[in-house]
């Protein structure tokens, strides 16, 4: 009941709306695509380097709102975009297998990082990721997460897990901020905190502050430290309104010889944020 | 502190170069509040004309929800309104996700208490020897409502900048049901989000700067417009 009221004044406002609004631009008309894609893709810049060309290339628009990767894919489940761009592989295997994704096409990669105040107060330079976080908790040194679901926040969790350490949660130390991944890092710097982050966002952090930031990569160049993103077009059986063929065709741009190389060109302080790798 | 100073500079840089982007978000910004306004006034005007203008039974109580509801969060009218307008939601069809007029809407529901709530004290508020004036004049019914109508209109205009005040500063609701997309649903107040998300501090400041010079511009335009109808 209560339900059928609110849509009633919902309609009602929407009529009121539409009847001002006769002509305003819709974010869904032809030829545009809509994508939910994880804060690091944005943040770095890369979307805005690559979406002139793919619209060049093909006559899409691409359109993107940049979440955590868990809201990408819960976007993607409510059929309200029509692709993804993320990077969290086991959740994404998950999300295919279930029938919300159609398939999962690698594009790039770069890695994790360890970041930490110049003066170290755990002492983790050099160490390995597991003897990293071991002395960051045994020292209870502050450590600000991203707690938000997103794919770097499901890398630490593993990462926790990897170093036999109960996750952190409730300990003073432990700083959820719940938010993207530049802004964590910003906070971390404030709280002199470590924290994990992808290399790419890294970069772009180190660049606002041209190059001499107050947060330094400690602990890098593991394997367990790989961060892989891919492409995956939502699924159109269960989701009609989906573009199925605009995303296949944005998977297939990004995947393509001449993309990979835009990717391997994007570079900040002149350093290279992403790894394609579609060939692997 | 250099933030600060950047972020002034930036804001004079931004509005005489007519940057692209910022003008972009200005337009988004100044459609949404216009377009929840017009709804909101349309809806709400005539709810707090009844609410104000009739007694019945169980007024005060009406009263007390409307009053409550002026406290809404944003956010859980975006997530509320985007419940609805989900594709998996029972208004789904409408396409009203992640568009203009879909943040309008939601904001509708934001700023919708606030017209009814000032619009129903501004009623009541009137001269109490309104109506037995009127009536002794002759009036009828329907030009007694009409005219209290006409002597409460500055306090439905303060309702209507109260209202605009909140719908050109709110966050939340333009950032869940806009998605805060580049050239099409990116408002002022979501760049301003990004910008410090991407810790743009000075950008974000001058973002701010612009916003403030455009509701002092568009406050103005209402005090002009008061002072010519008056």
């Amino acid at each position: 009941m209560k339900k059928r009221v609110f849509s009633g004044l919902l309609a009602l406002g929407i009529a009121a709306v539409l009847v001002a609004g006769a002509g305003v631009s819709h974010a869904q008309d032809k030829g545009t695509l809509l994508m939910a894609t994880t804060t690091s893709t944005d943040n770095t810049g890369l979307l805005e380097y690559l979406a002139p060309e793919f619209k060049k290339d093909t006559g899409i628009e691409l359109l993107w709102v940049a979440v955590g990767t868990g809201a990408a894919l819960a976007l993607g489940e409510n059929c309200d975009v029509s692709v993804l761009l993320v990077h969290a592989p086991d959740a994404e295997k998950a999300y295919v297998e279930k029938g919300y994704g159609t398939e999962r096409t690698q594009i790039m990669y770069n890695d994790f990082v360890i970041l930490g105040p110049k003066d170290d107060p755990a002492k983790v330079k050099g160490k390995s990721v597991k003897e990293a976080l071991q002395a960051i908790e045994k020292q209870k040194a502050r450590f600000a997460s991203r707690g938000d679901n997103s794919g770097t926040h499901k890398a630490e969790l593993d990462l926790w897990k990897q170093a036999g350490i109960k996750t952190p949660d409730r300990e003073s130390w432990y700083l959820a901020t719940g938010q993207g991944m530049l802004n964590t890092i910003n906070i971390a710097a404030e709280q002199n905190a470590y924290t994990l982050a992808d290399r790419g966002t890294f970069i772009k952090y180190e660049n606002n502050f041209k190059g001499n930031p107050p947060l330094v990569i400690l602990v890098e160049g593991e394997k367990e430290l790989r961060n892989q993103y891919s492409v995956i077009p939502v699924n159109p059986e269960r989701c009609p309104n989906a573009k199925y063929d605009l995303a296949r065709e944005f998977a297939q741009w990004m995947a393509s010889d001449k993309t990979q190389k835009l990717i391997a060109e994007f570079k900040l302080l002149n350093k290279q944020l992403f790894y394609p790798n579609a060939g692997e | 502190m250099d933030y600060i100073w950047q972020g002034l500079q930036q804001a004079a840089i931004l509005l005489f170069t007519l940057d692209a982007e910022t003008y972009s978000a200005i337009i988004t910004t100044i459609k949404v509040t216009f377009l929840s306004i017009t709804g909101s006034v349309i809806i709400g005007v005539p709810l707090g004309f009844l609410l104000g203008y009739f007694h019945f039974p169980g007024k005060r109580q009406l009263r007390m929800v409307v009053d409550t509801l002026l406290a809404l969060p944003t956010v859980v009218v975006g997530l509320l309104v985007y419940a609805f307008i989900s594709q998996r939601g029972p208004l789904g069809w409408t396409n009203l996700l992640y568009t203009v007029p879909g943040i309008a809407i939601a904001e509708v529901f934001l700023i919708l208490p606030i017209v009814i709530s000032l619009t129903a004290t501004a009623i009541e508020g009137l001269d109490r020897r309104l109506r037995p004036t009127l009536r002794s004049l002759g009036a009828g019914r329907v030009q007694l409502a009409l005219t209290s109508l006409h002597e409460a209109r500055f306090a439905v205009l303060i309702a209507g900048i109260t209202a605009y005040g909140r719908a050109i500063s709110e966050v939340g609701i333009a950032m869940i049901i806009g998605g805060n997309i580049k050239w099409h649903t990116r408002t002022m107040t979501t760049a301003i989000t990004l910008e410090t998300g991407k810790g743009q501090f000075s950008m974000g400041i001058a973002l701010g700067v612009v916003l403030l010079l455009l509701v002092f511009l568009l406050n103005g335009a209402l005090v002009l417009l008061r002072r010519r109808t008056r």
